[in-house]
Formats: structure tokens, sequence, C-alpha cells
């Protein structure tokens, strides 16, 4: 556990090193960039001293880490407003929205997962057939899709905005439906495949046929020994689509205006804003750490192998 | 999003890809979907190849009286928000999305095949620095670090997609390394280094064919992927403006998504329709590579394909005074198994069996593997493998033909009144589950007991059969116990609901010898304490002279000789069963094929 905690600072701190001096080494000149091209000289020498951007490179990333470790990233170059407030009043809506998609996703999955496996026939190749086509669809087509159907045509949901979970439940449902069964749906996709195939594997186990031989009867064989013998591998996909549900939302807010992480990224990388991005990479990663984390542990609850080691 | 395609999404990596490839190519053809969406992507490289010639105006030119025109007139499928030719703006907007796509995907599989197989066949540091590499690469969000590369490279979609087919390379990188790992150590692979091949040749020759397979069906499912994200960037704006892409077309579209609907479909259809016929032909291009290279499985326990049809009397020996008057708890009577074929046809493993067992008598069925014993004992739990089924035959259980019972009523039966043993003790218990939830579940599902009550009596067994300490086995997980104890806990297991009769598939063979006599021993006395009868399979003599009351020889799916152990062991009358019991007598365990036996002395065996 100790382990997995240290190479998880580890990977962040890489992230963060190699984002940080690519960035800068591939920005021109940046004060020119942000005022543009009609400021005088002056002006752009003043804004470069401002920002520090006169100091050397090593030094800048000094004062960074040093900011960083104590959880301040900078201020904005565009809206002077610290990075760590942008991002943590935007983290929760994406969130919000990726948790509730992986929920979805883990849920309906497993339904139509053991269905395929269990029923076979007819059902799995609809179930296969279906989960291929639906993994390859990007999910800003089905985003669009569902705001031409339920938000244009018949009117059941809002084409755009968001309420936090906090402030309406209900109102939260309402804004977060459309974008979370257009996020979710390639990941179910994923994950059903991966569960059916697990299925199979544990249902042609030996210890299977001495469980039924000793008259337990099938649905509890199938939902408890084998759904939990099948559950690690899906889990591990379950975990790299949390990742991609991530990368995901980045446009899915786009489409329907939910001011989340993504809604910054895209603004702070259409400007330039450095700052904002080391953070949201930073963010990102930590992220993705904790997420391994948890996947981890779950995996140890799943498997008393795994536990021991 | 779909950017996530790992290796835990591609398939285990297929044998050898020795089929050639014009017959790979035959059977892709033959395959529906594979051919349609191979069209399909055909069609749309053509027209993007022939763009310059068909579209009908300069994609780039906007009249500000044409924006948003309907489809129809000038407009084949009308003008966008700028008054631009829809039609051309489609035609070109391929050009780039497919160039696009084919420079990230061909950059993913340049760096992740190279780095692959040199990781996969010299191994050592490079495997350990490039899978770490991997994995961080893997670790973020692609469209993340394309955005922050956007944020300071720029909007040029050549640059972002070399970056992305960096970010994608792991995939390639993981499935060849497992595919050429795999193989390196394999025997031809050592021939051909001992034989004095140069490495270049070896991975060009061996390495390189077992590669192809895995490394062609990626390449469609990445090709998805990027085809979706670069679409995606361009709908976030985040991609070069001055040149039409299908992800800009649906932005614009989707701008004006209350005046002009319409529009959006072409974009969409265009990246919806590219994604799918990759993604499907990927998946019919796994479907043709792996069947053709992975060989049917032979079913474990399942007999040699043909079975001698020509029927022979069985030997029947006299019951002796004291046998054969027992209640009778099973009996089996003209008992044939069959595997249905892909090819419709039925495979027999098992023939006409008949087989008695009495209340408080071991019967044993004695054969070598793949004879049929193990396909006999399961279809008595009614519990064969998937494809198998009873062909004919009755098996009455207490008068009761178990093949005509609901199977709520033979769930029922299992556990409480007939019970199994196992072969293989680690392979029989749920590796997820304690050893204590093992025991109890059954009983408290079949008994209706207490949860408490359960682990009262399941304590009590583990003692029972020789386990020391019992409250720490029972609180135990599969791996954490030996074989030797595996097996006595399936032994309590198969008779914690009291049954009457126990169906034991060669309880010892998997176990040490010295394990195998105190297992043995158990057995026996469980079978006098709880009165069962036991259908004991073995293959070995030794185990039925110990134990068994009554015996049955199977061979090739059929008894050849049946009747009590003292008469057959006095006086074996089938020249197979001579075969075994000399096969005993000289100390070696007849596992494989015995040697045949001309048709004459057989014959002579029963006159």
């Amino acid at each position: 556990m100790l382990r997995r905690l240290v190479s998880g600072v580890v990977l962040v701190g890489v992230l963060s090193t190699l984002a940080f001096f690519l960035l800068y080494a591939g920005s021109g000149d940046i004060a020119r960039t942000i005022l543009g091209q009609q400021a005088t000289q002056e002006t752009v020498d003043r804004l470069t001293q401002q920002l520090g951007l006169d100091r050397p490179v090593l030094s800048r990333f000094g004062q960074w880490v040093s900011g960083a470790v104590r959880g301040d990233f900078g201020t904005s170059w565009f809206t002077s407003q610290p990075v760590t407030d942008a991002i943590l009043s935007r983290l929760a809506v994406t969130l919000s929205l990726v948790i509730g998609a992986t929920v979805v996703t883990a849920i309906v999955a497993v339904v139509l997962g053991v269905l395929a496996a269990t029923r076979g026939g007819v059902v799995d190749r609809v179930v296969q057939i279906g989960s291929v086509v639906a993994a390859a669809v990007p999910g800003f087509l089905v985003a669009i899709g569902l705001v031409m159907v339920f938000a244009i045509s018949l009117r059941i949901f809002r084409p755009t905005g968001y309420e936090a979970l906090a402030d309406s439940p209900t109102g939260w449902l309402a804004t977060v439906t459309l974008p979370v069964i257009a996020l979710s749906l390639a990941s179910i996709a994923g994950v059903a495949q991966q569960i059916r195939g697990a299925m199979l594997d544990a249902l042609r186990k030996d210890y299977v046929r001495t469980l039924r031989s000793r008259g337990l009867p099938e649905s509890r064989i199938v939902y408890e020994h084998v759904l939990r013998n099948a559950a690690g591998p899906a889990l591990s996909v379950l975990g790299l689509q949390f990742i991609g549900l991530l990368g995901g939302a980045v446009i899915i807010e786009q489409i329907f205006a939910i001011p989340g992480l993504g809604q910054v990224a895209v603004g702070a990388t259409a400007r330039g804003d450095i700052p904002l991005v080391m953070g949201l990479v930073v963010v990102t990663a930590v992220i993705v750490v904790v997420l391994n984390i948890i996947v981890d542990l779950l995996q140890g609850w799943l498997n008393p192998k795994v536990r021991q080691s | 999003m779909t950017e996530t395609l790992t290796s835990a999404q591609v398939p285990p990596v297929a044998g050898s890809a020795s089929a050639a490839r014009t017959s790979l190519w035959r059977r892709l053809v033959k395959n529906p979907l594979g051919v349609a969406s191979l069209a399909f992507l055909v069609l749309v490289a053509l027209l993007a190849a022939l763009a310059p010639v068909l579209a009908p105006t300069d994609p780039a030119v906007p009249s500000a009286v044409d924006v948003l025109a309907p489809p129809g007139g000038d407009y084949l499928l009308g003008a966008d928000g700028s008054g631009r030719d829809i039609l051309s703006r489609l035609l070109y907007a391929s050009r780039l999305s497919l160039l696009g796509g084919l420079l990230a995907l061909t950059v993913a599989a340049a760096l992740g095949i190279t780095s692959g197989l040199v990781a996969g066949y010299y191994s050592r540091w490079f495997e350990t620095v490039s899978s770490w590499v991997a994995g961080l690469l893997q670790a973020l969000p692609g469209i993340v670090v394309l955005l922050a590369a956007r944020a300071v490279l720029g909007p040029s979609i050549w640059t972002s997609m070399v970056i992305f087919g960096i970010l994608l390379s792991p995939a390639f990188y993981r499935v060849v390394s497992a595919a050429v790992s795999g193989v390196r150590h394999e025997l031809y692979v050592d021939a051909a280094r001992v034989s004095g091949l140069s490495d270049e040749r070896i991975i060009a020759r061996h390495v390189l064919t077992v590669v192809r397979a895995p490394a062609i069906i990626l390449a469609a499912g990445i090709a998805a992927i990027v085809i979706a994200i670069q679409a995606g960037l361009d709908f976030l704006g985040l991609g070069d403006p001055t040149r039409p892409t299908w992800g800009g077309m649906l932005s614009d579209a989707f701008a004006n998504i209350y005046r002009a609907p319409l529009m959006l479909l072409w974009p969409s259809l265009a990246i919806g329709l590219t994604c799918i016929a990759l993604a499907l032909l990927g998946n019919a291009l796994r479907d043709v590579l792996e069947r053709t290279s992975t060989p049917k499985k032979r079913r474990r326990g399942a007999a040699p394909a043909t079975v001698e049809v020509r029927s022979e009397p069985v030997v029947v020996h006299d019951e002796l005074p004291g046998t054969g008057s027992g209640e009778e708890l099973l009996h089996v009577d003209g008992l044939s198994i069959g595997y249905d074929q892909p090819d419709g046809s039925l495979t027999t493993v098992v023939e006409d069996v008949d087989l008695t067992v009495r209340r408080g008598e071991v019967h044993g069925l004695v054969g070598e593997s793949g004879s049929g014993k193990t396909q006999t004992a399961w279809s008595i739990l009614r519990l064969l493998p998937p494809g198998g089924r009873m062909v004919s035959g009755a098996i009455e259980f207490e008068g009761e033909d178990l093949a005509k019972l609901s199977e709520k009523a033979m769930t029922r039966l299992r556990g409480r009144r007939i019970a199994y043993i196992p072969q293989e003790p680690m392979s029989n218990l749920d590796p997820a589950f304690s050893i204590g939830h093992q025991l109890t579940e059954p009983m408290r599902v079949a008994l209706g007991i207490s949860r408490a009550e359960a682990k009262g009596r399941a304590l009590d067994l583990l003692a029972r059969v020789g386990i020391t300490d019992p409250q720490r086995t029972f609180a135990a997980y599969p791996h954490e116990i030996s074989g030797g104890m595996a097996q006595r806990v399936l032994i309590a297991g198969a008779v914690s609901c009291n049954p009457d009769l126990l169906i034991a598939d060669e309880p010892t063979t998997a176990l040490d010898v010295t394990v195998q006599a105190e297992v043995l021993d158990l057995l026996r006395d469980l079978q006098s304490e709880f009165h069962m009868g036991v259908l004991l399979v073995t293959h070995n003599f030794g185990v039925v002279a110990d134990l068994c009351d009554r015996v049955s020889v199977m061979r090739n799916g059929r008894i050849v000789e049946t009747g009590p152990a003292r008469s057959i062991f006095a006086d074996p009358r089938h020249a197979y069963t001579r075969s075994l019991f000399a096969a005993v007598l000289e100390d070696a365990e007849p596992r494989g094929e015995l040697t045949t036996v001309p048709v004459a002395t057989r014959e002579g065996a029963h006159s």
C-alpha cells in the first residue's frame, strides 16, 4: 500500500515536471501573446516582469513546486483568479458527472455482461455487436443526438445548464441525465464486454461444478460466486474507463454548457494560460493516482490473494 | 469516451499467424459485417482522394447570401453558417481526417511495435523502463494532454496527431511485447537461435508472424479512437480553423442547431459511420484471425472423438453370497452421453452403460483416462459441461428418473441426497471465498439452518475429516491451505448435508502418496459412518482393492466387465481388465492408451 502511495507521488511529480518544462519550452514570448500585437514593447516587458517570466526557468520551477506542495498553483494569467480556486470550484461538477457515469456504467454493464454470458444465443450476439458499435461511436455524437431528441424535439430535459447536487438533487438529476448517458454509453460497452468474457471464463471453472453439486441455486452461483470472480478484471477496465470518462467530460461539458473542469481546460488551452493548464494536469494526475489506489483496494476486497500480497 | 483501448480489451494473442494472407482475405470476405465495413472505408477513402474532382465548389469560399441554404439547388447538402457548400467541405474534410488518423496510427504502430519487439525479445532493463513509460503515458486522459500540447504548439492537426500517436503507442507496445515474450521461449525459436540465425532474421521470420494478427486487430480499434478524438478536438474549436474538418463542421452545425438541425447529420454520419466501420472491421478481423489460429480446446475428461461402435457383450460376474442384496440407491440403465459438435454432428463419449449402487456399498468405476467414467459421474449429477447431454437411457435414484426431473428438483437433490467429491482439490474451491463460507453456504441453503448452527457443524466436520485446527482452516482462504487439506475440506463439504449417495471422481489422484492413504481411510470411515452408497471413479486398482465392494471396468465409453470386487480380483476375465491389473502389478499407473489387445484374445476372454 505504501509502495502504491509512493509510486503515485512519483508519478504526479514526474508528470508535472515534464509538463512544466514542455509547456514553458514550447511557448514563445508569452507576454506578447497575452497582450497582442498592438501592445507596446514597454507594456510587454512590464508584464514579463510581473509574471516573473524574466527569471530563469529553473527558479520559476522551484517557486512553482514550493507553492504546489502547499496547494498554491499561482494565479491565472487572464482572470487573476488563483488557480486552486478556479479548479476546486469546478472540480465537484466534473466529478459528479464522471462518478455518476461510472456508477451507471458499473450497473448497466454488469446486467448486460451477465445476461450475455449466461443466456448466450441471440442475447449474446446482440450485446456483443451492440457493444462493439457503442464503444466506437464518439460520446459527443451521442450527446448531440440526445440533445436533438430529448431536449429539442421532446423537451423532456433542458438542453444546457447545470444545478449542483447540494442545491437541488432533482435539478441535478434533470441536468446531468443526458450528459451521463452520453458519457457512459461507450464505457458500458467496454466494461460489459469484459464482464461477459470474465464470466464465461469463471463459469468454466471446476469450482462452479462443485458449487452446483452442493445444491446451490444457479442464481446464487452466478451472482455471488461467478460474478465476484469475474469482477476483478472488469474492475481494472472500469478504472481505465474512469480516466476515459474524465477526458470525455471535457467535450460533453462543452455541449451541455456545464461549468466543469472541461470548460476551464478548453478556455485555458485556447488562451495559453499556462498556470491554469499546469494546475489541470496536476489535478488530473492526482485523480488518476487516487483512482488507482481505490481500484487496488477494491481488488483486494474482491480477491483474497491480492489482499495478502 | 473511447480513448482507453488498452491491452485489457485486446484479445489474448492468438497462436501462430501462419495462415496465408490470401486465405485470410477470403475468410474476411465471407464475413458480411467485415465486408460492409471494409467497403464503406474504401468508399470514404476514395471520396477523400477524389475530393478535388468531385467537390462542386471551393470548400473555403463563403457566400453571404447562401448562409444556411437548405439542401438542393446549387448546394446538394445545403450551405453552412458561413454560406459554404457542405458537400465540398465534407469531401475535403475527409482528406484531412483520414490522413490525420493515418498519421497518428502510423506513429503509434511504429513506436509501439518497435519498442514492444525490443522489450519482448531482449527483455531486461529495456522492458522495465518502457513498461514504466507506457504506464505513464496511459495514466492521463489523452485529451487533457492534447489540450496542454495545443496550448503551447498551436492548432496544427499534424502535431496533435503525432502527439496522439505517441500517447496511443502503449496499446501496441503492450500487445506486441506480450506476444513476443510469449513466443521467445518457444522451442522453435530456441532451435533457430541454436542453428545460428541472427536475431534480426529470427525476429523477421518467427516473431513478426506472431505479432501480425493482434497488431492488425488493434490497429482498427486505434484508428476508430483517433478519428473520434480528432473530431472531438476540432469540435471544441481547438483545431485549425482554416481547414475544413469533420469535427469543425459538426461544431458549426451545432452552433446552428435550432435553425438548421439537418446540418448536423452529415458530419455526424461521416464520423459515426467511419468509427463504427473501423470497429466492426476490427471485430471481423478478430473473428477471422482467431478462429483460424486457435485450435479447438479439448474438453477435460472428454473421450477420444471416436468410440468403438461394435458392441461386445459385457462380462458379468455372478453375485457372491452377501453381495447384491441391499436397497438399490442408484440404477443407471443404458446411459449414453454425447457432445454436440459445431458441424451439427454428435460425438458419443459414453454408450449403453448400466450401473447399480446399493446403500452402504462402494462401487468402483475403473478405467484409463478418457474412458468416459468421469462423464458418467457428471451425468448422474446432471452436471455435464456445455454441449454435453444424455442421449439415451435412464438414471434412477431411489426409483425416480433423474433425467426427467425439473432443474429445481434436481438442485434440491444435489448436496442433500447426492454429493460429489472432485478430483483436483485446489481448482474446486472458489478462490474468492473463505473455506468457512464455502462449507456453511450449502448447509444453510440445503438444510435451512442458521449461520451459527452451520458454523458449528462445519467446525465439527473439519475436525472429523482430520484437520487439526478447524477454527483456522474455517477462516482461511483456499490459497492458504495445502492440497491435502483442500481435499479434506471438499470431502467435509460433500458429506455436510448427510447425502445418501456420494460420487467421488478420482478423489486421491491429485494428492501425494502419503496423503492418498489417509484420504482413502477417511472416505472408508465416513462411508460406513453415514451408511452411504458410493460411486468411486478411479483409474487405480489399488484404490479399488482398498475400498470397493463392486467394480465396473470401463473402456472407450463402455463397461466391459462388472461384478463383485472379490470375484473380479480373483478371476479377471476381460483382457482389458487383466492389462489394468498388470499395470498395477508393475507399479506403473495406466494413464495413457494401453497396448491394444488383438481382437482374437478379446473374443476369447468371455467365451
